[in-house]
């Protein structure tokens, strides 16, 4: 009798929280899995182009003089690489990992805003389209990633290919706080009763930490870069120079923004890493508190570190003495981090499944990239090799190895919870090994290139300066990278064609996102789970005992007839049930303000006054119908 | 390594699971083909041929070392950490030191202390590069333009492109600025870089202790032809330096010969005059490289031929075919014009 209700009320609640059915109901989805999943699959397809970019230009440097691609093409290449892996695959793949986990995690239905949610994606669809589409114009963006004024200025790149930069970049930014806003929300608001600040999964807190500092530090560059397209377009004098504006202001914008964002990147990444060890060594992990401390003393740090890409520009002793040692303190917390990992498999018992493998990759390559980053911060050193292809070495090592590698283990450990099925083994020992070998010879013979004297950014070299072997080592190295890549497409292919189904939890992992099924019913938990540790799975308590719950509100959440979404609020720091918050259901607005707003940035790009206001126009009526109070808002 | 009874408590495991040695394997590949790379005459930064660029090599190598044994040690602990866990053990085993101990001591203190001092070793070779060794005696300007790099000697008329020479054992202070977007000053066997901002002058000192010839690089991306804009450093015994400013001041002498007076005619008749200055005729041009003395120069387009009569000529028939997108034009001269402005030009040295 029992089993046949909870059916009932299954069935019933899959699908309110489900997509109404068709291709418009495909557009109005909001619920944050299909979000997140849509984040994660298009910020992968990114991943891709600017993967193909790469090689195209390892390819052009194979040897001295080739004439694979022109200096035109290389310019707008590595502009767009280093534009695509920042804004349109790290950010969001860290977002949209967080859009599908966070909630799994805290044991909610949804983000507290999915309509947002939702536009957010939008947004950085149509950003990246829109900067993507400057290639088949021929106009693609060929300033570098960060722009430097004054050669991205109006006198400098008359053409439109900067303001397709500026433009795309402003759009997917923000996609990029918009979705930051919902995570911050998230992790204050809709936690499981029980889980108090200090019971907090460590990739959550790493997804707070990036989100709080996406709001502070992505303005910083939205500012920035309205300033630079105003003096592109109507000619005001923010970055000139010559009339008492000043170039410089452009690079601390930038950098304000451009050096968090780099942990921005890693924190979420530092979360998955502190997810995947102690599942594997299946024990909790030793040191939580320092590691949650050193994620939050990171996203403080990074904001006083910003003038070590800097250091050329001529800056005072002083202000350089305090920048360096704030850039080479900066490594103690991530030093902590390390050690609480070590500690924790010291004390655990290993399982060596893939997922485990690429954290071990992350290891040692993360590591490596950390010491040069000592390094670099080093004034008198950074400035011999500052711009050189050492610090092509050392970025890599920290990004892909700080970011990417996590990744493919995140990736290897929760494709059973986006789809139900195991990515197969031996395939993903195969796609690790090509991919750790194929990253080191890539990148590690490039510290020497630097050391010896190449500058970055150069479409080709010249014979006799000692720079051939290895060029040519970093290209057939980043051939075996693609390689690796194609393999894991493959692995996710075979997959989902034949893969072995996962179950609810085939790690034996401890937190909560594995208490719900693989892939998870629309409405994740069909009760609110109640929490009293920091890995409720391994914990002796029943998760849906009910205690620590507002009964009501459980009542309200699980009552077959209700009409509305809706999740559990809890209050901040201890998590206790305050009430229940309210979801919208699936809309087209997300979806019709996205498009607006892309008008609006198109129609400026090429000058059209009346499309832009009628942009603006749309805009704002679809604002009102979206803020438009309904009946029944107020009505519980 | 042990390999112990397998029933016993350090069963080591197969060796093939650990991480680092592929690894390894791999660098040490790297660093003998770098070593037989580095034979060649790269402008390295690790062969300092001045002070400023030697105060900068100890920390290197001092770093370097640090940064291996630290990448060893926690690699080490990493090592154990596995094989360690890999034993039939219950799952949960404390350390023999306090857990939360080990990560403070290993992953703050330790830390901090190496850092610390790393940060007086910086401070101190950042003094040393801020003051040269004795006060210079020789002012040098340059200037950074797309895609090449103009040096004035203040006090002189002279003024050359693509090259600066100093004289050698003693420092010379530079002052660079860039004319239109940022570019960057780097001698890597001389001295660290310092950035050419537009409407900023900075000033460096650089020194070779050795006469010879010292490459550089841009290395502030600087548009579409950053790639080929090198510079060389010629340092040159003192009183030969004299000399080479002495020549370099005069102005170009007139030609006598009237096929060398036409091919001065076909540079001034020509578009050539707007951007190039040759002192004593009526071309001041200020937008390209002062052509006085170009034959007394090492290379052409900013080091990217070398120079010769017969390069001078591929050049300037179609500079694009060596330099795509530079800013000189091809100019369509008819062959006769064309050899005489070769033939003239060759005579300025």
């Amino acid at each position: 009798m029992a089993t046949v209700s909870e059916q009932t009320v299954s069935e019933r609640l899959d699908r309110l929280y489900g997509n109404p059915p068709g291709f418009a109901g495909w557009l109005s989805a909001v619920n944050h899995r299909q979000v997140g999943a849509r984040l994660i699959v298009t910020a992968f397809i990114f991943f891709l182009l600017g993967g193909i970019e790469s090689v195209l230009m390892r390819t052009q440097l194979a040897q001295a003089n080739l004439d694979v691609l022109s200096p035109e093409a290389y310019n707008q290449f590595f502009t767009m690489h280093g534009t695509t892996m920042m804004f349109l695959f790290a950010v969001p793949m860290v977002e949209g990992l967080g859009a599908y986990l966070v909630p799994l995690m805290l044991g909610a239905r949804d983000m507290p805003y999915p309509r947002l949610n939702a536009f957010g994606y939008w947004c950085f669809l149509f950003g990246g389209i829109f900067l993507y589409s400057s290639f088949l114009f021929g106009m693609a963006p060929d300033g570098g990633w960060f722009a430097y004024v004054p050669l991205t200025g109006p006198v400098h790149s008359p053409g439109l290919n900067m303001d397709f930069w500026l433009l795309g970049i402003s759009f997917v930014e923000i996609s990029a706080i918009i979705a930051a806003i919902e995570i911050i929300v998230a992790v204050i608001k809709t936690r499981a009763p029980g889980m108090s600040a200090n019971r907090i999964p460590l990739f959550v807190w790493g997804e707070l930490v990036t989100a709080l500092m996406i709001v502070v530090a992505f303005p910083a560059l939205l500012a920035g870069s309205v300033f630079l397209e105003l003096d592109r377009k109507i000619g005001t004098h923010f970055y000139n120079a010559l009339e008492g504006g000043s170039s410089l202001l452009w690079q601390h914008l930038f950098w304000i923004f451009g050096h968090p964002e780099v942990y921005i990147i890693f924190l979420p990444a530092a979360g998955i890493v502190s997810m995947i060890i102690p599942t594997f060594a299946q024990r909790p992990v030793v040191g939580y508190t320092l590691v949650a401390l050193s994620t939050v003393a990171i996203g403080f740090m990074s904001f006083g570190v910003w003038v070590h890409h800097m250091y050329a520009m001529g800056i005072p002793f002083l202000s350089l003495a305090f920048f360096a040692s704030a850039s080479i303190m900066i490594a103690i917390p991530s030093g902590v981090q390390i050690f609480a990992w070590i500690a924790t498999i010291w004390t655990g018992r290993s399982v060596f499944k893939t997922p485990f493998l690429w954290i071990l990759g992350f290891f040692v390559i993360f590591v490596l990239g950390g010491l040069t980053g000592v390094m670099v911060a080093v004034v008198p050193f950074d400035l011999q090799v500052h711009d050189t292809y050492f610090i092509v070495a050392h970025f890599h090592y920290v990004l892909i190895g700080g970011m990417v590698f996590p990744m493919f283990g995140g990736f290897y450990y929760w494709f059973p919870k986006l789809t139900g099925k195991l990515l197969g083994e031996g395939l993903g020992k195969l796609n690790f090994w090509t991919f750790f070998v194929g990253f080191n010879l890539t990148f590690f013979p490039m510290h020497i290139t630097g050391l010896l004297g190449m500058p970055r950014r150069v479409y080709t070299y010249q014979r006799g300066l000692g720079w051939e072997v290895l060029n040519l080592l970093s290209t057939v190295g980043s051939y075996i990278l693609a390689l690796s890549v194609a393999i894991f497409l493959w692995n996710v292919f075979a997959s989902l064609r034949s893969g072995t189904p996962a179950g609810p939890n085939p790690w034996n992992a401890g937190t909560l996102e594995w208490a719900t099924d693989s892939p998870p019913k629309n409405y994740n938990f069909l009760e609110i789970p109640t929490v009293s540790g920091r890995y409720p799975l391994w914990e002796e308590q029943d998760i849906y005992s009910g205690e620590d719950i507002d009964a009501r509100a459980n009542a309200y959440l699980v009552q077959p007839h209700h009409l509305h979404r809706a999740t559990q609020g809890t209050t901040p720091l201890y998590a206790e049930t305050d009430g229940i918050i309210r979801l919208p259901q699936p809309s087209m607005l997300p979806l019709l303000l996205g498009f607006g707003i892309a008008v609006v940035f198109g129609s400026i790009l090429v000058n059209l006054i009346v499309p832009a206001v009628l942009g603006a126009i749309w805009s704002l009526v679809i604002i009102t119908i979206w803020l438009w109070p309904h009946e029944g808002d107020f009505v519980e | 390594m042990s390999r112990r009874d397998t029933r016993g408590n350090r069963n080591v495991p197969s060796p093939r699971h650990s991480t680092s040695r592929p690894f390894l394997r791999a660098a040490g590949l790297i660093a003998v083909l770098a070593l037989l790379a580095g034979c060649e005459n790269s402008p390295s930064s690790l062969t300092p041929k001045g002070p400023g660029a030697a105060s900068v090599t100890p920390l290197w190598w001092f770093m370097l070392i640090t940064a291996t044994l630290v990448a060893v040690i926690v690699f080490s602990l990493l090592g154990m950490a596995l094989l360690r866990s890999r034993q039939e053990q219950p799952a949960e085993r404390p350390m023999k030191m306090d857990s939360q101990r080990f990560i403070l001591l290993c992953g703050a203190v330790v830390p901090a202390v190496i850092l610390v001092t790393l940060i007086f070793l910086m401070l101190g070779v950042m003094a040393d590069l801020d003051n040269p060794p004795e006060e210079p005696n020789t002012v040098i300007e340059v200037t950074g333009w797309m895609w090449w790099w103009e040096v004035r000697y203040p006090g002189t008329d002279a003024v050359t492109a693509n090259e600066i020479h100093i004289p050698a054992g003693e420092p010379v202070e530079l002052r660079v600025t860039a004319a239109d977007v940022i570019h960057g000053f780097w001698v890597p066997e001389l001295h660290p870089q310092i950035n050419m901002t537009p409407g900023i002058i900075d000033t460096i000192w650089i020194q070779a202790d050795e006469p010879g010839i010292y490459r550089g690089q841009c290395t502030e991306f600087c548009g579409l032809q950053h790639t080929f804009m090198a510079l060389l450093v010629i340092a040159q015994e003192p009183d030969e330096f004299d000399a080479w400013l002495a020549a370099q001041a005069e102005p170009a002498p007139e030609p006598s010969d009237p096929v060398l007076q036409r091919g001065q005619q076909a540079f001034l008749d020509n578009q050539c005059l707007f951007c190039h200055a040759i002192r004593g005729t009526s071309a001041v041009g200020e937008v390209g490289p002062d052509l006085t003395h170009v034959m007394s120069r090492e290379t052409l387009g900013a080091a990217t031929l070398d120079n010769s009569v017969g390069n001078l000529a591929a050049w300037t028939a179609n500079p694009h075919e060596f330099k795509p997108g530079v800013k000189m034009p091809a100019v369509n001269f008819e062959s006769e014009e064309f050899a005489a402005l070769i033939a003239y030009l060759a005579t300025l040295e």
